[in-house]
Order: C-alpha cells, then structure tokens, then sequence
C-alpha cells in the first residue's frame, strides 16, 4: 500500500493524524500463523484483490510447529451441522484441485446397539446433505478392511468420498499462489512481541514482531491453540484451548509393505472406542478421544527451541493411552498384535477445543480489525478462509458462519475457566452419541432469572442456554397429564424420550385452554437512543420503524446478500428511543451488528439492558382477565391493540408490557427491572389461580407453540441460505428507506423462487419393529421413492424444526421444498433412523396450522 | 546367562534447554522423560543375549516414583525382571547411586544367584558423569570397560570391542563383569502393542533406598550462550541451482 492510499484510507475511518505515526511499515493486513488457515487465507484475501499482505510465523516454513504439522489429516465429510459440512465439502475441493488429496473411503464402526442407532442417525444427516454413505454387515467391512476383527462389530457406516489431504502441502501451494500474485510477503521464524491499539483503544494500528513494526488496520490471528495468547495482547479474547489428542503410529506393517502411496485401505473411526486407524504409508495411525481430557495453558507451551520434537507435539503419557492400546488390539488383533510391528512415534498432541465445539471465527467484539479465524480441523481450515476472507472484504460469506462468529460469546464465556470446563466436558464427545438437545452439565448454575428459586420449588427441569438456566417444563404441571391423557404425542421410543416430557404437551394444552407464564429473562433487551437513532436502525431493519410510540414491530436484518442475519422485536418507546429484544442464543452476534453500524457521528448509542430486565410472557385466551387483576391500566383490547407497547402498574411495580406472542396467544410480554422480577412474578402468579394459569416452560415456547404457529426461528429456518421470499415472510411492499440487503433483496423480489417453506405433518409414526418414530429435526425429506429432494440452486430439502403440535395432534416439521413439490397436499417421506416414514405438506408459507386466521392474538 | 541393565530417568530436552530459577536444575515442566539412549541400547543388547542364550533380562533404575515408566518402557522391548529402587526425588550423585545399586544387587544375587553381566550406558544424558558403573565394576570386584560399540559372548568370556582412535580394541573378558555401552552398539527396536500390554502388567521389585549426601553436588547450571545459526535459501527449484553449484565450487566440492 502506498503513503497516499494509506492516508486516504486513515481519513475514511476517521483516525487522526497524531495516532497513524508509529514508524512502522505499512501493510494492508498481518497474516499471524503459518498453517492451513493463515496459508489458505492469505491466498483468498490476495484472490480477491487485496496486496500488502504479509503472513507471519515464529517458526520455519513449510511446517512452523503448530497443529497442522501432526495433523492425522483426514477428511470425513458428514457432520451434524450444516455450517460444518458445508465447509469441509469446500475445503475438500479446495484440496482436491490443489492436488493434494488422496481419497480412501471410511468406515465407522459400531460394537453397541446404541452406537447402531446412532450411524442410522448420521446415514440420515449425510442424507440431507447429499453425502454418499452406505451401511455395511461386519462381512461388507471385512471385504474393505480385512483386518478387521469382524466378531466384535455390528456393522459400519462406509463413506466412500472419505480421504487424506497433504495440508503442509496444500498451504504451501496456497502461499506461493499469493505470492506469484505478488500480494504476499512472509515471514518466517519471527516473534509476535505485542500489537498496539489505536488512542481510543478501538482497533488495531500496529503488529510489533521481532522483525520490526507492521502499521496495518486489519489483523488475522491464525494461530490455532496459540491464538488466545496473540489475542490478549490487543486486549481480545478467543476462547479456546489447547487440549491433547494423542496419537501413535506403529509400523512397518507387513500388509503395506507392497501398497503404493499414501493409503489404501479406508479408514477406520471406531467410535465406541472414540479412536481411529489410519494407514499412513507403511504405518498405522491410531488416534484416540478416550483418554482424560489433558488441558494445556496456551502461555506455557514450550517454545520451538525448548521442544523435543515441536511446540505442538508434546511428550506422550503413556499411561493415558494404555487403555485405548487394548481398545485398538481388539479391533486389529492380528495386524497390531504382530510383534515385528512397533511404535515409532507417540505424542500428546496439540489440537483447539472450543466451549461449544464450533470454530472461532470473525473480527473480535472487542477490537476493530483484529480477527479471529480459530479451532479449526484440517477438514475445514481452506474452506473457513475462504469464508472469512469474503466476509473480511466486506461481503457476507457465502457460507452461513453464524454458528462459528466469535462474537456469539458472552463474558462469562470467555473465562478460562468456562473455556476449559467446557472443553474438559467436550472432548470426550468427540466421536460420542450426543443427543440434540444434550445439556452442559460443568459451570452450572450461572446466569439466574430472579425468579429461578420459585422455578427450582416448581420442579422446574432446566435447560441451558448461554448461562442461563431456564425451565424446560415444571413437574409441578405433572397433574395435567391426567387431564390431557390421550392427547400428549407420548413418546415409545428412548431416543426422543431423553431429554423431553409429556408435561411439555401437558403444559402447551393447559396454555391455550386458559394462560400460561413463561420466563424469557434470557432475553438481550438492547435500547438504541439519541437523534440518530431512528436512522441508525432504518438501515438494519427490513421492516418499517418510523412508527408511532408505542409500536412493536417485528423485522428482520438482512446481511448484504439478503440472507438472514437477524430476526426479532423492535419496540419505539419514544422519538429517539428504541428497544430491540432478541434471543439469548444469538444475542451477541446481533448486538455486534448493531453496534457496527452505529452511526460514526456519535449520535446514536446502544446499551445493553440484559442485566437490567427480565421479561415474562403472559399468554393464553384468560391473560386479558389475570392482568386485569393486577392493574388499573387500560388493557382493553381497543386500549392496549395487538403489536403495542406501553408501561403500566402491576401490583406495587411498574413494567413494560407489549402486547405481542411468538406462540399465537393474547397476552403480553412484560418488562420488569430484575429486581423487581420476583415481586411482578408473584402479583401474577396469585391472580391467575382462579383462572388456571400454569407456569410454561421453553418447550412450549420454543417450540410446540411456536411450530403451531409456523414461527420461524432464527438459525433454524432463517438463516442465511434462504430468502425472506422463500421463508414466506415477505410483505406486499418495501420500505424506501435504504438498509442492508434491501438491492439484493429487491432483486429476490423479482425472481422466481426455487424453494417454499412449509409445514408438514407426519401420517404414520410406526416403524417397521412397530415402535412411533418423532423426528427432532435435521432429517432429510425425500419423494415416495426415496430420492433426495434438491431445489433449483442446489440445497437440499431437510427438517429444519421439528416438535409436536398437541393442539393438532400431530408432529410438525418444517422444511424449505423444492417449487415442484410445494404442494398442499403433496405426499413425501421423511427419513429417520433409517427408515422412511410419510408425511403431508400441509402449509405451503406461512400459514399457521393452529388458529389459521390470528383470531387468538387479536382478540 | 542372567544380564543386569541399569538405567536411568532422564528429561528429553529440546535445543534449548530451561533452568530452574535456582540454576540447579533442568525445568523439567513441560519436558517428557526418556531412558539415557546409551541404556535403551543396554537394554536392547540384554534382550538379544536372553533371546540367544536364555535366561533374564532384568532392568534396575533408582529414581522417583514415575520413574517405573522407563522400567516398563523397558518391559516392552523384552526386559523381563524389573527393580526399582525408589527415592524421594533429590537427585543423587554418582558415589550414593553405585553404592545404592551395589547394595541392591548383592542382595538379588544373594537370593536369586550372580548376574553374568551388567550394562550400563556409559554415561547419563543428563549429569553425564561416567562414574556409576566402573564404581559398582569396583564395589563388587568385578572386571569393567566402557565405551564398548559391540560385544560377543563366549564360553564364560565376552569379547568387547571400541573404537579407539581410528581403531578397534578388542577386549577379552571373564564373567561376572560390568559393561558400559555406547549407542551403535546396536538399533534398539520399537516396543510392539502386545509388548505394551505385557509391560503394563509386569510386576516391579520395590526396593526403599534412603538419600544420602554424597560428596557431589550441583552449585549452578549454566547453558552457554551460542550465536543462532541462520539457513539460507538459495532458491527454489531449478532456479536454485546456480547458486547451490557456486557454493559447491566455493567449497570445493565441485571444481
């Protein structure tokens, strides 16, 4: 970059003169770590034009010591997240046509029953996202991989486009790409000894490195299980850490004496064991996630100079790995078992492990500029370059990153000891069966509603999201089952029985018969004011907010594509004062995104209310009358309209009550500063008794009343692979006001849509051993013959919520479908657990199936 | 043929080495523990003479508790018998070890009949004092060469060989006797997964052993202070080879 651009570009961000003197050189972004991330994104950053870059490690190339140099290497292609097998398939291209990927194939073996159910599970996942896959009899396993003690297996779940990857290689070719393009300069063997801030402590200005000063405005920490340690020293936290994955190679193998290249035989995950076998040549690789999980501060890995073999490799613990030694032998008794074959290598290796699993990846909450692009497999690193590359020149990415945006975080997410409580937890998951809806049991209680002691005396069943802990269904509604017998949707099976109860369905009946209360305090309350505010919130919202005081509008935020970033209640509490309310799961992201796009001039200010109020939602068809009971106020419907706000007394407090519901009831959600909560709590509690009111927990909120309603729900049906179009939410005109997406979203207008969002209901829960099957979501819907159902753009048709619907009586799913069979009526199957069961399209849109013209929340 | 190895726990270090902050020690926090190679070697010859001959492979060490490790490291490559003499941890020096293994091995031969021979590796990788082994030859009474890079058992005899100034001295001795060997005396193997297994269960002969102040003691490590050597590129590829011909005319190599 030259004075001049460098200057121009200062100007457009607004920094003086003063702060851009620190003597260094100028370079438009500092790469910091030389394995398959930073070598990947330093080529897609120069691919998409940009130049100064600079890539820089403390260590040698083509291997600087990090994870990537022992890396097993190989890829499996099916995950449970769509978000993480979209990004393996991408960086497995990306392999493929640098040349340095081999395919083997893979199986993944079962010795349980339960593990059985499980590959079926994943068959399933594989399905919706178009990953071949076959189930194989232990023979079928043997005809692949003859060395496989057969007697001790129920089958396996072969995926024939499995293979391995050269990823020093690949991140080699991918440097020197970039620096053909001459848009890279590296640097090897040179320290990171401190990066500066900006005066106002906002972004990034200077990379210090013992090879001199590198002035730059954007900094990407690829730095793997080292990236907290870079990080703090911007003042920015990545919460992972290092964790130890040990692995052996044992060799010479006999067998593969005569085999040429790499690998041959498919590898083997066997999951039960939670380890896998891989060729490498004329040695096997045995990797293992059994062991106790071996945390490693990231401050106290060895130098490259203080390590026996790298910083990354550590010394093996033998004693850690002898059980898994027995586990392996079992398996290949006679292959390992030789006594010519010998370990020849061993080590504790270093690998990332996140609180929740997905990689850390976007530009910090904390400093402008300074990037996250952290925990990432072999199987994801080119793929989440490529990603953040698009998103670091200003684009959305074309993959969905929402689950791996490292501004999802909440503070107490970023403690070291929540990071390695939850990795501890974590790791031992790695090849585990983990149920959807699976809680975190470390660290708990955290984040508590200031009525979670009434919750607990109510037999409340927790689940947690982000901290909070929140009641899923209450034991004390127990007696409703009796009530409701006969309408509950029981479940036969264990597997959707876990971590679920009948009292949810008992719960969401006694709701729509009389009233429920539901606490929401997990709610990110986030109030935008000042003169600048209305215009600030005009250019995220897609909805119109220059409304009446008083107006509740719900609005989605669109990224520059038009997809989903967001979607949730604005509330206009006054001319320069708004609320925005969204969920806790996504909250944090959402507030990055506001808060990015807050207008430079200072006339515009967001704070974050979530420590300050809790919400309850009071609905069902008797809220009008056990609100009347505990205010003066006007609540009329003709006083208090659908979609209005207003703060009124309720007992001996003031709240905010608005007049809106996610589960298609009358009532409203009430605001309460927290420690007021209790108090507001109990006036409505006391004065509904007379008119049945019953606690509700999230599982009616979440999802049985929701789906009744065809509610969509962010991440699940919105996300940012589909339109507002598609999802069935658009509205007959646009705003003029300008916001982001709104050209991309003009131009969906004008198209055709290849895909609807629709609602189906299951025909028949039997399956073939006669057991009622419901699905939990993530399934793929497929035609009468079994085929994949794919759209006109490639994306495949699959549950993206599923839940019952006790009203109904039956079990919904959500699905976007092809045109072709977006039929009312149409019939499909849906498959699960490797079987086919029929289902109907019900709704084409938005519809709701329960109360299909709103008459409940208008009346 | 009954063949005693002694060897020792010792941290396997990387370039640069770090000290405690009393500069007595290697911090040995982040480091993995090895057996000496020399004595890997020791153990490695002591099997092939039991897979040979017959008879025990026995292995001692005298170090902390972890330090079973490198007994059953030891196992795993065929070692049969394993004593462990256990310390609290100090470190001991070279007259307290050989008198400690002195005593030990007295009183197994006493019960169990002499040992043919004794391997040592000829020197620690840590302390690398060359003492224990000719100290315990001494104690004992029992004739003892160091260096050697091959042996040969014969009828009652070893022959030992080294390399000695571009040569070989050959050395013919009579059994009992006390060896130190020298890695390239043979390639140790790699332990098997079943050999693992067999170690992980092989019992250790505890013996207790009281520290004792010998007259050695560590004042103050030092790690010198070395200019880092700097790699060059010459080039990538062909485009590298004019330059990598010219140093090779430079040094002579090619003319």
């Amino acid at each position: 970059m030259t004075t001049n651009q460098l200057t121009s570009m200062y100007e457009k961000l607004g920094i003086p003169d003063a702060e851009r003197t620190s003597g260094g050189e100028a370079k438009r972004a500092v790469i910091i770590g030389a394995g398959i991330v930073g070598n990947s994104l330093a080529y897609h950053l120069a691919r998409l034009g940009w130049r100064d870059l600079v890539l820089v490690d403390k260590g040698p190339m083509p291997n600087p010591g990090g994870s990537t140099g022992h890396a097993s290497n190989f890829i499996f292609p099916v995950d449970y997240s769509k978000m993480m097998t979209e990004l393996t398939a991408d960086s497995t291209a990306q392999y493929k046509e640098l040349g340095v990927f081999t395919e083997s194939g893979g199986i993944e073996v079962a010795r349980t029953e339960a593990r059985s159910q499980e590959l079926r599970r994943r068959m399933a996942a594989a399905k919706a996202w178009g990953i071949p896959c076959e189930m194989l009899s232990p023979e079928g396993v043997a005809k692949l991989v003859p060395y496989v003690d057969i007697s001790i297996i129920i089958e396996g779940l072969y995926f024939p486009t499995v293979g391995v990857v050269d990823s020093l290689r690949a991140g080699t070719l991918m440097r020197e790409r970039a620096q053909e393009m001459g848009a890279l300069e590296v640097r090897a063997n040179t320290e990171i000894l401190g990066i500066d801030l900006t005066d106002d402590g906002e972004r990034v200005r200077t990379v210090r490195t013992s090879s001199g000063d590198i002035d730059t405005d954007v900094v990407a920490v690829c730095c793997g299980v080292w990236s907290p340690k870079i990080a703090k020293m911007a003042g920015a936290s990545i919460p992972l850490t290092p964790i130890v994955h040990q692995m052996i190679s044992v060799g010479p193998i006999p067998l593969f004496a005569d085999t040429v290249g790499e690998i041959v035989y498919p590898i083997v995950r066997d999951m039960d064991t939670n380890m896998y076998e891989r060729q490498h040549g004329g040695d096997m690789e045995v990797g293992s996630y059994a062991h106790r999980p071996i945390i490693v501060n990231p401050e106290e890995i060895p130098s490259i100079e203080e390590s026996a073999l790298s910083p990354t490799e550590m010394p093996f613990t033998q004693d850690d790995f002898d059980p898994q030694l027995q586990d392996a032998l079992e398996l290949m008794p006679d292959l390992l078992g030789d006594e010519r074959v010998g370990v020849r290598y061993a080590i504790n290796g270093l690998i990332s492990m996140t609180p929740d699993g997905h990689p850390l990846l976007g530009e910090t909450p904390e400093v402008k500029g300074l990037w996250s692009v952290a925990a990432s497999w072999i199987k994801e690193g080119p793929g989440i370059a490529r990603a953040v590359a698009e998103w670091m020149d200003g684009d959305a990415p074309e993959i969905d990153l929402h689950e791996a945006d490292i501004a999802r975080f909440y503070d107490h997410q970023r403690t070291r000891v929540h990071v390695t409580a939850r990795a501890r937890e974590g790791f031992n998951k790695m090849y585990g069966i983990v149920h959807p809806a699976e809680q975190w049991e470390s660290l708990r209680p955290t984040r508590l509603s200031p009525v979670y002691d009434r919750e607990r005396d109510l037999g409340a069943f927790f689940y947690e999201t982000m901290g909070w802990e929140r009641p899923y269904w209450y034991e004390s509604n127990a007696g409703l089952l009796q009530k409701y017998e006969g309408r509950l949707m029981e479940r036969e099976a264990e597997w959707e029985s876990r971590w679920w109860s009948p009292i949810i369905n008992a719960e969401h009946l006694a709701m729509r018969d009389a009233c429920g209360l539901t606490d929401l305090s997990a709610f990110v309350v986030m109030d935008v004011t000042g003169p600048g505010a209305l215009g600030a919130l005009q250019h995220l919202a897609v909805a119109q907010l220059d409304v009446p005081i008083g107006r509740v509008v719900y609005t989605s935020l669109l990224d520059e594509r038009a997809g989903f970033k967001s979607d949730l209640t604005i509330m206009r509490l006054g001319h320069d004062h708004f609320r925005v309310v969204t969920g806790a799961h996504t909250g944090m992201t959402e507030k990055k995104w506001f808060v990015d796009h807050l207008p430079s001039d200072g006339s515009a200010q967001l704070s974050d209310l979530t420590s300050s109020w809790s919400t309850f939602g009071l609905w069902g068809p008797r809220a009008r009358d056990i609100l009347a009971k505990c205010t003066s106020d006007d609540i009329s419907h003709e006083g208090f309209p659908f979609a209005t706000c207003r703060t009124i007394e309720l007992g001996g407090v003031r709240v905010l009550a608005s007049r809106i519901s996610y589960i298609g009831e009358l009532g409203w959600e009430i605001y309460v500063p927290i420690e007021e909560g209790a108090k507001a709590w109990d006036t409505i509690f006391a004065a509904g008794q007379e008119f049945g009111l019953v606690p509700v927990g999230i599982g009616v909120y979440a999802t049985t009343g929701r789906l009744e309603k065809g509610y969509r729900a962010l991440s699940s049906e919105l996300t940012a692979d589909f339109t507002i179009i598609e999802a069935g939410m658009a509205r007959p005109t646009v705003k003029k006001q300008d916001f982001i997406g709104r050209e991309a979203y003009l131009a969906q207008r004008d198209e055709t849509p290849v895909a609807h969002l629709c609602t189906l209901t299951v025909n028949d829960h039997r399956s073939a051993s006669g057991v009622a099957r419901y699905m939990l979501g993530g399934e793929p819907i497929v035609s009468l013959e079994g085929e994949r159902l794919v759209d006109g753009k490639g994306r495949p048709s699959y549950v993206t919520s599923a839940g019952s619907a006790p009203s109904l009586g039956k079990h919904i799913l959500l699905s976007y479908l092809p045109t072709n069979v977006a039929e009312v009526g149409q019939q499909l199957m849906v498959e699960y657990m490797g079987e086919s069961f029929p289902v109907t399209v019900d709704v084409v849109g938005s519809t709701p199936l329960f109360d299909p013209e709103n008459l409940r929340v208008r009346s | 043929m009954n063949v005693l190895v002694c060897v020792k726990r010792v941290p396997m270090v990387g370039a640069r080495i770090v000290l405690s902050p009393d500069a007595r020690e290697v911090d040995v926090r982040q480091l993995g523990f090895t057996m000496s190679p020399h004595e890997e070697c020791a153990v490695e010859e002591a099997v092939r003479i039991v897979e040979q001959r017959g008879g025990t492979a026995s292995v001692m060490t005298l170090g902390p508790g972890e330090a079973s490790e490198q007994l059953r490291d030891a196992a795993s490559i065929g070692a049969t018998h394993l004593v462990h003499l256990v310390t609290d941890g100090r470190e001991w020096d070279a007259v307290a070890t050989a008198e400690a293994i002195v005593n030990a091995v007295r009183a197994l031969e006493e019960e169990r009949g002499s040992y043919d021979l004794i391997l040592f590796g000829n020197e620690a990788a840590d302390t690398g004092d060359y003492q224990v082994g000719i100290r315990v030859a001494q104690a004992l009474g029992r004739p003892s060469i160091g260096g050697i890079k091959h042996v040969a058992l014969g009828e009652g005899t070893l022959e030992a060989r080294r390399e000695f100034r571009g040569g070989d001295e050959v050395y013919d001795i009579p059994l009992p006797c006390v060896i130190a060997v020298k890695e390239g005396i043979n390639l140790p193997r790699y332990p098997s997964l079943p050999g693992r297994m067999r170690a992980k269960k092989m019992a250790i002969e505890e013996i207790p052993v009281e520290w004792r102040d010998g007259s050695l003691r560590t004042e103050r490590l030092r790690i010198p202070v070395e200019p880092r050597e700097r790699a060059e590129i010459l080039g990538n590829g062909v485009e590298g080879v004019p330059a990598l011909v010219a140093l090779l005319e430079q040094w002579g190599i090619l003319s």
